[in-house]
């Protein structure tokens, strides 16, 4: 490892590390990154309804976005499916977590680890009409659909590696030998779990719940493919929404989404990062 | 003290002669074909009630497997583990009534001091009050009492042994392991942690099962030592015939410094006999259980065992002074034999024995009564 | 407990996972294997009849009247326009990433993480509204050309919302955060004593750069493209938003299928056309990976 513990030494002039002309483009960096989402942002407190075309500022678009009922009515299958998909994915993560670290590599660990990241491998576009067609089939063949089911188990695949990371990442760093002294001292393995491996788990499991969330709550390609009607998420409501005159309403709309996304990212980054501080 | 039970199902204790712990030709093998390891390789062994028992070894030589399985945090690949005459080596190790304090601790992190130790109790269904009441005496016993709602992160690495020793001993385990709970300690903390788990062995009289590669420690605090390397036991004995009568090369030399010389085997009756030098002096050599055979042998001399002279005729061994090391309260000599074999002597340093002997000197050196021990083969 | 148990148990905990992943994700991989050979039905799905029409209509086109086929490229040349994207998009990633990654490494512990917030926080917001955003500037009304025009710098507006360049940006912007936060975990592992080492050998910065960083930073730069080619060649939202429907791309080429295209078979086709490139990308990643577990 590269840490050496030392006090630094005042800087007598050659900083090894500094390469000319780096810091300036991770400056041009960010602005990239940040500038188009700023501007959106700034413009949805547009006063007038030119969505790039200054006029003044105003609070009001939030207001019609959030009285849209259109809007409501998406928001309220998000939250459905992408809260059930968190669940249910952070729940089979953590198994899975529990399971395939800190110990030697069971028969078909290897495998169970390929299958657990597929999703991350497949490009969305392949596994949006993969998923389309697999329920295409099903109701074709068995009658069987489960409705804004299919939505949340589609979601639920893809959200199981974004939550079994931060999970796996959190266990490795924990000392196996506090299970084994938990054992020794006359606990199950059901009671080391709840008492000591759980709550130690605990800022892993909430930063990959996080996780998991977001990437539901974001999800467009496969959403936009699998989704029957009455099944639309706030995605896809943005995106019908292009089809009419673009009034800094949307832009109020994407601000929301934005802020929520944000808002869990953040949370995700600072449970991870508090306990890195007390392990 | 005894009569609590501990483990979710009771150990029945089977006879009150039987010994604390008993390891019957256990084995314990990683890995298959050619990568195939033996951690510990057919060792039997008996520990006796209310003593302190130390595995003695260097690292990998399979005293902290020996130590996992009798815990229960490995199983044996083959033999059979007994704990006061009960096979015990099927069950996981929540379920005997053994406790370990790991080298590194392993307190909760996320408990008080007076949690941990408390935890094993609450385990095993204790009322509360009861559980309050034994942590405070545990408390007691290790002298934390103040630390008692502390985190375990704020104490410091002395006070986290004492409490991971009062965290193993409250819930009253028939044997305590100790895996080389010293080994993160400086000298002066280490020196005072072995009189207090002395004082704590003989207080609690549970059975003590030290792990540890320090021979010193192992012979200040042990009733008895096994020597372990390469996965078997060497040797069994207190510390004085550890030290005095070791039975094999390597035993000897792991147990404090050693000489070793080559002689004839002369005539022998039971467990002593004579042997001859290659000076021609015959002197007087104990034998190892198990006999010897007549012919060549290597015979052991600890070096307060031996003493320089001045004069070298007649002596058992003459040599070359190569390099005196001075240690304050004694003195090591070097010496290159004739025989071209080397032989170090330890002299403590008295008024008259002052720079008597320089290097370069041509020295004699006698040996004690009872210096030399033949090597088992 | 055994150890046959204990391993029992711990393939029964992960057999959940397992289940749900290859349930609603593997098994919907193999139908569409087997729908590529199948016949389009007339409203979207499928005919339960065997032809590899599909397959055929990438590279041939029926004439209408004599039924000849006529090799075609259209199809070949929007995968071919995909690729050249794809890699461009990953060399400049690449080229901004690498200074941007290497700038964060080096900051001290504290602003790190602050840095490393603010590149994380575009990669988890949504793909779709971070598009939006950059439409919203491209397009003729948008604020770029209202700039440019306010500064008298052009007459009017320059068209550049559903052209190539269009799609080329908007890759870019969508996959930056790809790339950064691969380089950074591998930056940060970088002992920056063999820095030092190389300095008192007499290497000036760039040599250091490009004779002891660069090598050493291999296993993150691959990571990094990896990361970065594989969705950008598979892209959708970005065609979708800024190509401006003319399904210039082959994401939104396959969605057309199911769309107005009616032609499952053949985006099915297409989508395992797509998943044979990834796999070959894919390989290569791991010929290259220096021998460490897939996911670091």
């Amino acid at each position: 490892m590269a840490e050496v513990a030392t006090t630094p030494l005042p800087n007598t002039g050659f900083d090894l590390r500094r390469q000319p002309g780096f810091g300036a483009v991770a400056m041009l960096c960010l602005t990239i990154l940040y500038a188009p989402i700023l501007v959106l942002i700034v413009y949805s407190f547009n006063a007038n309804d030119l969505v790039t075309r200054w006029s003044g500022f105003s609070m009001s678009w939030y207001g019609t976005a959030l009285t849209n009922a259109g809007f409501y009515a998406a928001a309220r299958n998000t939250l459905t499916i992408s809260l059930t998909a968190m669940v249910a994915a952070t729940i089979l993560a953590t198994l899975a977590a529990v399971a395939t670290t800190r110990r030697a590599p069971f028969p078909g660990q290897g495998a169970a680890y390929m299958v657990i990241n597929l999703p991350l491998m497949v490009p969305e576009i392949i596994t949006a009409v993969a998923t389309l067609s697999f329920f295409a089939l099903l109701a074709q063949w068995f009658g069987l659909s489960f409705g804004i089911g299919n939505l949340i188990l589609a979601h639920t695949v893809f959200c199981i590696p974004f939550a079994y990371m931060p999970i796996r990442a959190r266990l490795e760093d924990m000392d196996l030998t506090l299970e084994h002294a938990a054992a020794d001292l006359y606990a199950t393995p059901w009671a080391t779990f709840r008492r000591v491996t759980l709550p130690l788990l605990a800022p892993g499991i909430s930063s990959g719940a996080a996780l998991a969330f977001i990437v539901s709550f974001d999800d467009f390609t496969i959403t936009q493919l699998v989704a029957g009607p009455g099944q639309t998420t706030l995605p896809i409501f943005i995106w019908s929404q292009l089809r009419r005159p673009i009034t800094p309403e949307l832009n109020a709309m994407c601000t929301i989404l934005l802020g929520v996304s944000i808002l869990f990212v953040s949370l995700s980054f600072l449970i991870a990062n508090r306990r890195k501080a007390n392990p | 003290m005894h009569g609590q039970a501990p483990g979710p199902a009771t150990v029945a204790v089977n006879s009150s002669d039987a010994p604390a712990i008993s390891i019957e030709q256990v084995s314990k093998t990683f890995g298959g074909g050619a990568d195939m390891v033996r951690a510990v390789d057919d060792v039997s062994l008996a520990i006796r009630r209310n003593e302190f028992f130390t595995l003695l070894g260097p690292s990998g030589c399979g005293k902290t497997t020996l130590l996992r399985l009798i815990a229960g945090f490995e199983h044996p690949t083959h033999g059979k583990l007994l704990l006061e005459g009960v096979d015990i080596s099927a069950l996981p190790p929540y379920q005997r009534p053994v406790n370990t304090v790991f080298q590194n601790y392993a307190l909760f992190p996320h408990m008080t001091v007076a949690q941990n130790i408390g935890f094993g109790l609450e385990m095993l269904g204790r009322p509360k009050a009861e559980i309050a009441s034994t942590v405070d005496a545990m408390l007691k016993l290790v002298r934390m009492e103040e630390l008692k709602n502390r985190r375990t992160s704020q104490i410091s690495g002395g006070q986290q042994q004492r409490v991971a020793l009062a965290r193993a001993l409250a819930p009253r385990p028939k044997v305590l392991l100790l895996d080389e709970p010293l080994s993160a300690l400086d000298f002066k903390l280490r020196k005072d942690m072995q009189i207090e788990l002395k004082r704590l062995q003989s207080e609690t009289g549970i059975t003590f099962v030290f792990v540890t590669h320090d021979q010193e420690e192992a012979l200040t605090m042990s009733d008895r030592i096994a020597v372990m390397a390469k996965g078997k036991v060497l040797q069994v004995g207190s510390p004085r015939d550890i030290y005095d009568r070791p039975a094999e090369r390597f035993v000897a030399n792991f147990v404090g410094d050693t000489n070793f010389l080559s002689a004839e085997m002369g005539s022998f009756v039971a467990s002593t006999g004579s042997v001859r030098l290659p000076s021609g002096v015959t002197l007087s050599a104990s034998l190892p259980e198990g006999g010897v055979r007549s012919g060549k042998v290597t015979v052991v001399v600890r070096p307060e065992h031996a003493r320089l002279t001045a004069e070298t005729a007649g002596k058992p061994l003459t040599g070359r002074l190569e390099n005196t090391v001075y240690f304050g309260t004694d003195t090591h000599y070097h010496v290159r034999l004739i025989s071209g074999e080397p032989f170090m002597v330890r002299m403590q340093n008295t008024r008259d024995q002052v720079a008597r002997f320089a290097v370069g000197d041509t020295v004699g050196i006698e040996l004690g009564d009872a210096a030399l021990q033949v090597l088992r083969d | 407990m055994s150890e046959a148990s204990d391993i029992r148990s711990r393939q029964l905990l992960t057999l959940p996972a397992v289940a749900v992943i290859t349930l609603f994700g593997v098994l919907p991989l193999l139908v569409i294997v087997v729908y590529s050979v199948l016949k389009p039905a007339t409203y979207g799905g499928v005919v339960w009849q065997v032809t590899p029409q599909a397959y055929v209509n990438f590279l041939f086109q029926q004439d209408i009247i004599d039924d000849t086929l006529h090799f075609t490229t259209d199809y070949l040349q929007i995968f071919a326009r995909s690729t050249l994207f794809a890699a461009l998009t990953t060399v400049v990633c690449l080229a901004l990433g690498f200074p941007t990654a290497y700038f964060m490494a080096t900051r001290p512990p504290g602003q790190r993480n602050w840095w490393i917030l603010l590149i994380t926080i575009p990669f988890w917001t949504n793909l779709l509204i971070r598009t939006l955003a950059v439409m919203l500037i491209i397009r003729d009304e948008g604020l770029l050309n209202d700039f440019l025009i306010w500064l008298h710098a052009i007459p009017k507006p320059i068209v550049i919302l559903y052209t190539d360049t269009a799609i080329v940006l908007g890759l870019l912007y969508s996959y930056l955060p790809f790339m950064v936060l691969p380089l950074y975990a591998s930056l940060e592992k970088l002992d920056f004593r063999l820095v030092e080492a190389g300095f008192d050998l007499y290497a000036t910065r760039g040599q250091v750069l490009r004779r002891i960083v660069l090598p050493l930073t291999k296993p993150g730069i691959i990571a990094g493209s990896l990361l970065v080619f594989i969705p950008a060649l598979g892209a959708y939202v970005t065609p979708l938003i800024l190509g401006g429907g003319r399904h210039l791309l082959i994401g939104d080429l396959i969605a057309q299928q199911f769309g107005s295209g009616r032609n499952w078979p053949f985006g099915c086709a297409q989508a395992l056309i797509l998943m044979a490139m990834v796999l070959v990308a894919l390989w290569f990643y791991v010929r290259n990976a220096t021998g460490r577990v897939q996911h670091g």
